[in-house]
């Protein structure tokens, strides 16, 4: 497996995706609660037809954004290593953010660029993450600036300005490649700093920061959550009551697309996206174990034991994996252990004021559609 | 270190030097020396800033001007900027080592000549610390055409007859002088270490600064070897000069107190009011002897500054004088509407009925003869007992103005004791033993009363914490206990000798003991007629009847927001408190009365009601059984009964024990009335089986305002549920208001009466307190409203102008949907079978928390944490059904904490900072 490729081409949502939803990402404007001038905006965003490329759409996040896209009517093309199935309509570019001739076609002839495609892991060597995550976005701002491309939405991470201590309903903070903890944050950070930096009137960029995303389909949490626990290999921190905001798949991809659509309000910004519902992390590893049907975890350890451990397994894993002795990701980290016994919730007000927006699904409703969906899968 | 300011939280640009020619005796003539400052007046004029005035600052020992930077952080910002001119004096800080013995007398001519060299014109306040408030008064009683008003914190202009505390004794004595000060760096290092919270090691660093080496200490030393302890020591003439000086001062003052304080204690605080009557007084509790370093002085003292009393000060007009003397602040007045005229004194009923034979007042348990059953008193045994006792605690100096702590249960001598005082015009002070041993001890210290009446346990604790005030034991006691307690009377031996006075027609009491000091009557138009046909009597000929806005009493707060506060009533204050409940109730003259709740059974007399007190320790209310009750309104055929929510869910567990005999006469009851705290309905409705023919009332009220509203039980039923508890309309007398809270949590200036707004609940009524005593911030704040009392109380009005209570404005929950009250989501908790209790707090910062619940499950958790799920599932759910609100956790513990008085009242301030920390991760502690 080449390191220096997206990863995040996570398998593809099943026959389960979830009911479109367009109509309730795009409640009828009511002129009475907003002004005249995003009244009439959002109007002429909603008739205009825009080329979208979205880069890492074979991800459940990509798919989502691609397919609510095409959903409301944009043409859609998808840029990824390999064919992501989004359905007809929507047209493929095939490469790797490391190949600039491949980039340069996939902008050529677009409105916009939705950047996903990251190597998203806990563990592995910092110059896999530099290739993907920072070269990699710089060469495709590059080549959409060349294009003629008018705007990108970078999908970010709240982790780029998580340094370890607990946030408790804080603001977005500005990125960190310094002090921002484990490799993919620390390369996102940078890659979010740069994108920023090419803000301008004539190229506008906004930086999305989806937090904690999840769904059916999703292998980044639910699945390892689910295999862990099966395996009985799932301890929670501190009794698990660390609160944590998380994001259900589908309002992190109607956040994403309405950053396109308010541009004018969001350019230059980097916005926290979440549900806005923290829970304690034990009752969500709970939900999710719940609605995979398998028995959540009943044990416990102390957080500072598995920061400890966490930080021994990550660097034995990475030295195995470069042996080719192991090809899976650890079972703890001291970045996972991190997150799963601190707190980080966040303040969504600025958020929701920018976007003119609020999340459509409740962790409720998604735990419910995520029980659906393993109901099908195994039936 | 780069880029770090030499001293944290100092502007470089304040500190200068100036050279001051010297006129000090000490020093030869022609000398001069170079002074070090913290001073902005350069900066603000520098940006064209003309200042209102100047304060003049004087640090004391061993500190220097850094004390006060957050002073010259906030006077240029302040409304009206200030220039803030902070002294090193001579031989500390950064100041000249001068080499010679510098004494208070030098010390103040110092400041003068260092004055007099800046051309500082135009007003000035003078703002002092420790010993440093001694030199600044020295200078303020020499500069009087400039002074605008003095600023004191934790200092004392007078040994106060007590002579030294231990620690400077210490420090005095020649063993220990020369190496604790000088040599060592160890008064230093001790003075330092009375900061609460402790101070930063870079902000002790800048304290210790200038006085690294013992060259540099030399005046340390001095300063502590100057001090007057006697008059033998030389500069006690000085010290007399100011301390006298002081008393004529005319203009306002300022002193913010630390109590913690092991040097300068409460007793110099009450020397220093005496001298200064007009002072506006806070006392920060929980704060010590650094007051600036433990507290933000800044806000209340630029608050203070741009109060119209100092600006009219500094215009050149002083306060109005009486008798020559200040007249006592009394800040933010609320301006209710009085009914002048309708004034009637407490001991106007008791008086009427001096020769009544019928029962006035009944107890069940006698604290003279446990166990001798029921003793009563008819009115006119009552009142004479009253005039016994006012002669008496008149005999042994008690006079008008003041402060008697009464620590007496409930019953015939804590009435008498009451009224006696009342009649005397001495400030009754009741604290009850429900705030606790250490919340009792502050309140008491806090309040600083002359004398304490009280049972034998009240003195032990009096002995333990060193209580302030002359000891009365209010029951006979013995040499050995008198001696090991230092009482100095007792309640019998002073109803003695003034049995034995008016019997032998003693001549009246000598007028001097009554005090030149007391206030003259204000007689007003509302000023009582005193009957002049009851001349003849003993008592009434010697003391003038106390004028009706001369303070009464004095009650404390239960303690669950913050250490208890002192809250002052004056006669007409608990007049009209009298009036309403009269009014409210039809209270009328002839009711008799089982008081099983302390602060309402205490207005009896006042009522011309008869009152029995049950058997029952009233500081323990869940002590009241259905027997007790049922036996105490047989003795008296009792109308109505007032008592605790607690009392009577106590009744209702034991109502087994009752006879047919007590369930008859329980069944005459006409009115029970339950205060204290909300009261739920089911509990309500099976005390009605209990006095089947009452009508079942709940007030709601505060100890600033005794009560506001009321419900009746078909009130309760008719209101059903809502946000919030109906706690019904307003009482007699009182108009109820809100203050709009705004989503980030800020309340509005403006009252409203329009349904549906939830604010801070804003009360007016003639039995609303006069103040809080001693807590002049918190007296503003609470009048920041004109012409109401903020409660702190949440809630709002309905249509039918019912009041319905959300909870605390401490406790309101600002998410970034809006602000969330508590009380409805609690309720919405409690319909869960597997939940007791529910508090619901906010998590997070204002703005953007998130509500959390706290429950006490049943069965009771055994470790905090997170719920069972499915109760935390469906106490979520509940929640969002009834209020919309989204819990973010469910939390459950073993007990919630309460405050002990009301037994009822939940922490929630320390729930949610407990909330808070245990879902931010870590290990989870007990809340």
């Amino acid at each position: 497996m080449s390191n220096n490729e997206p990863v995040d081409d996570r398998s593809l949502l099943g026959a389960g995706a979830p009911p479109s939803t367009t109509d309730k990402n795009h409640p009828v404007v009511d002129p009475s609660v907003v002004d005249q001038a995003s009244a009439s905006e959002r109007v002429e965003t909603r008739v205009e037809t825009k080329t979208v490329l979205v880069t890492g759409a074979s991800g459940m996040l990509g798919g989502a954004v691609a397919r609510l896209l095409l959903e409301q009517g944009h043409r859609v093309r998808t840029f990824q290593r390999r064919p992501a199935d989004i359905g007809p309509g929507a047209e493929t570019v095939l490469g790797s953010l490391t190949d600039p001739d491949a980039v340069a076609r996939a902008v050529r002839g677009v409105h916009a660029v939705i950047h996903l495609a990251a190597k998203v892991s806990f563990t592995g060597e910092w110059s896999e993450f530099v290739a993907t995550n920072i070269d990699g976005t710089r060469t495709l701002l590059a080549a959409a600036k060349s294009a003629g491309v008018r705007d990108v939405v970078f999908v970010s991470s709240p982790s780029v300005a998580h340094f370890g201590e607990a946030i408790a309903g804080a603001g977005a903070g500005t990125a960190d490649p310094e002090r921002a903890r484990g490799n993919y944050a620390r390369s996102k950070a940078a890659a979010e700093l740069l994108a920023l930096a090419e803000d301008s009137p004539g190229f506008r960029v906004a930086a999305i920061r989806p937090h904690v995303v999840w769904g059916p389909g999703d292998t980044q949490l639910v699945e390892r959550v689910v295999a862990r626990a099966q395996a009985g290999r799932l301890p929670l921190l501190d009794n698990g009551a660390a609160l944590i905001d998380t994001t259900y798949v589908d309002n992190a991809a109607a956040a994403i697309v309405r950053a396109l659509e308010r541009m004018e309000q969001a350019h230059g910004q980097a916005l926290v996206v979440t549900n806005g519902q923290p829970r304690p992390v034990g009752e969500l590893i709970a939900g999710i174990c719940d609605a995979a049907g398998v028995k959540a975890p009943a044990w416990s350890v102390p957080g500072w034991l598995a920061r400890g451990a966490g930080a021994a397994i990550e660097g034995a894993w990475t030295a195995a994996g470069k042996r080719g002795l192991v090809k899976d990701e650890p079972p703890m980290t001291r970045f996972l252990a991190e997150q799963l016994s601190t707190a980080h919730w966040f303040d969504q007000r600025r958020t929701r004021e920018v976007l003119d927006w609020t999340p459509d699904v409740s962790i409720e409703d998604g735990l419910r559609r995520l029980a659906a969906h393993y109901r099908r899968t195994a039936s | 270190m780069v880029g770090k300011p030499l001293w944290p939280g100092v502007d470089p640009a304040w500190s200068r030097r100036v050279r001051v020619p010297s006129t000090a005796a000490v020093d030869p003539a022609g000398s001069a020396h170079t002074w070090h400052l913290l001073d902005n007046g350069p900066q603000l004029a520098e940006s064209g800033i003309e200042p209102a005035g100047t304060l003049l600052c004087v640090h004391g020992n061993p500190t220097w001007s850094y004390l006060w930077r957050t002073l010259l952080g906030a006077a240029g910002d302040a409304v009206a900027p200030w220039r803030v001119v902070a002294v090193d004096q001579l031989d500390m800080g950064f100041s000249e080592r001068t080499g010679r013995f510098r004494r208070l007398e030098d010390r103040i001519t110092d400041l003068g000549d260092l004055t007099a060299e800046l051309g500082i014109t135009g007003p000035v306040v003078t703002v002092g610390h420790d010993w440093g408030g001694v030199i600044s008064l020295g200078w303020a009683t020499r500069h009087r055409a400039q002074l605008a008003g003095v600023v004191l914190t934790n200092t004392a202009v007078h040994p106060a007859g007590f002579g030294l505390p231990a620690p400077l004794k210490l420090a005095l004595h020649p063993a220990v002088h020369q190496w604790g000060t000088t040599t060592s760096a160890a008064f230093l290092r001790v003075t330092h270490a009375l900061a609460h919270p402790p101070l930063e090691k870079d902000v002790k660093d800048a304290f210790m600064a200038p006085y690294r080496h013992a060259a540099r200490r030399t005046g340390v030393g001095n300063f502590v070897a100057d001090i007057p302890a006697d008059e033998s020591t030389p500069s006690w003439n000085t010290l007399i000069e100011v301390a006298e000086g002081i008393r004529d001062l005319d203009v306002p003052a300022l002193i913010m107190w630390g109590p913690k304080d092991p040097v300068f204690s409460d007793r110099y605080l009450r020397d220093l009011m005496d001298r200064l009557p007009q002072a506006d007084v806070h006392r920060f509790e929980g704060a010590g002897h650094l007051l600036p370093e433990d507290r933000d002085i800044a806000t209340p003292l630029f608050t203070w500054l741009a109060a119209p009393v100092v600006d009219q000060a500094s215009a050149g007009e002083r306060v109005e004088t009486r008798g020559g003397r200040p007249k006592a602040a009394r800040p933010a007045r609320r301006s209710v509407e009085t009914r002048p005229g309708t004034f009637r004194p407490m001991l106007a009923e008791l008086h009427e009925r001096r020769t009544d034979n019928s029962p006035a007042v009944v107890d069940m348990a006698p604290l003279a003869a446990p166990g001798a059953g029921p003793r009563t008193l008819t009115w006119a045994e009552l009142a004479g007992q009253v005039d016994l006792l006012a002669d008496g605690l008149a005999g042994i100096g008690v006079k008008a103005g003041d402060r008697i702590n009464l620590l007496v249960p409930p019953g015939i001598e804590l009435t008498s004791l009451i009224y006696a005082c009342l009649k005397l015009g001495a400030v009754i002070v009741v604290a009850d033993a429900g705030l606790g041993p250490a919340g009792l001890s502050r309140a008491i210290k806090g309040a600083g009363p002359q004398f304490i009446v009280g049972i034998e346990r009240a003195f032990v604790a009096a002995r333990l914490f060193n209580w302030p005030g002359q000891r009365i034991s209010v029951t006979e006691m013995g040499e050995a206990k008198r001696k090991l307690y230092g009482i100095a009377h007792t309640v019998p031996e002073l109803v003695e000798a003034a049995a034995a006075g008016s019997a032998a027609n003693r001549p009246v009491v000598d007028r001097s003991l009554l005090g030149a000091g007391a206030p003259p009557s204000t007689t007003d138009q509302s000023a009582p007629v005193v009957d002049q046909a009851s001349a003849s009597e003993s008592a009434e000929t010697r003391v003038a009847p106390p004028a009706p806005d001369d303070d009464a009493a004095i009650l404390f707060t239960s303690g669950s927001t913050g250490p208890a506060k002192g809250v002052v009533y004056t006669h007409r204050q608990l007049a009209a408190m009298r009036d309403t409940l009269k009014d409210t109730y039809g209270l009328e003259a002839g009711t008799s009365l089982v008081a099983g709740f302390a602060p309402f059974a205490l207005l009896g007399p006042a009522l011309g009601a008869t009152s029995v007190t049950p058997d029952m320790d009233v500081t323990a209310p869940k002590t009241l059984t259905a027997a007790a009750l049922a036996d105490a309104a047989a003795a008296v055929d009792a109308t109505a009964v007032f008592a605790s929510p607690a009392a009577l869910a106590n009744v209702l567990a034991t109502a087994d024990g009752l006879t047919d005999e007590h369930r008859v006469g329980l069944s005459s009851v006409e009115l029970l009335l339950s205060a204290g705290a909300p009261i739920p309905e089911p509990l309500l409705a099976k005390v009605q089986s209990l006095v089947p023919s009452a009508t079942l009332h709940t007030p709601y009220g505060m100890t600033e305002a005794l009560p506001v509203t009321d419900i009746s039980l078909d009130g309760i039923r008719a209101a059903g549920t809502g946000n919030g508890v109906c706690v019904g309309t307003p009482v007699s007398g009182a108009t109820v208001a809100i203050a709009a809270v705004a989503p980030d949590g800020s309340v509005s200036d403006q009252p409203t009466t329009n349904p549906g707004v939830t604010g801070e609940i804003l009360v007016s009524a003639p039995h609303v307190m006069d103040r809080y005593d001693r807590l002049w911030v918190t007296q503003r704040h609470s009048a920041s409203v004109p012409g109401w009392h903020r409660t702190g109380d949440v809630g709002h009005l309905d249509a039918e102008g019912r009041l319905w209570v959300e909870g605390r404005l401490a406790h309101i929950i600002t998410t970034a949907a809006g602000v969330a009250t508590p009380v409805a989501a609690e309720q919405a908790a409690e319909t869960h079978d597997g939940v007791r209790l529910a508090a619901v707090v906010g998590v997070g910062p204002v703005g953007a928390q998130v509500p959390v619940a706290v429950v006490e499950t049943l069965p009771p958790a055994t470790k905090p944490g997170t719920a069972p799920r499915a109760l935390g599932e469906q106490v979520r759910a509940a929640v969002a059904r009834s209020t919309g609100l989204d819990l973010a956790a469910v939390l459950a513990v073993p007990e919630l904490p309460t405050d002990i008085r009301h037994n009822s009242k939940i922490d929630r301030a320390r729930l949610a900072d407990w909330a808070a920390k245990s879902l931010a991760g870590g290990r989870i502690r007990k809340p």
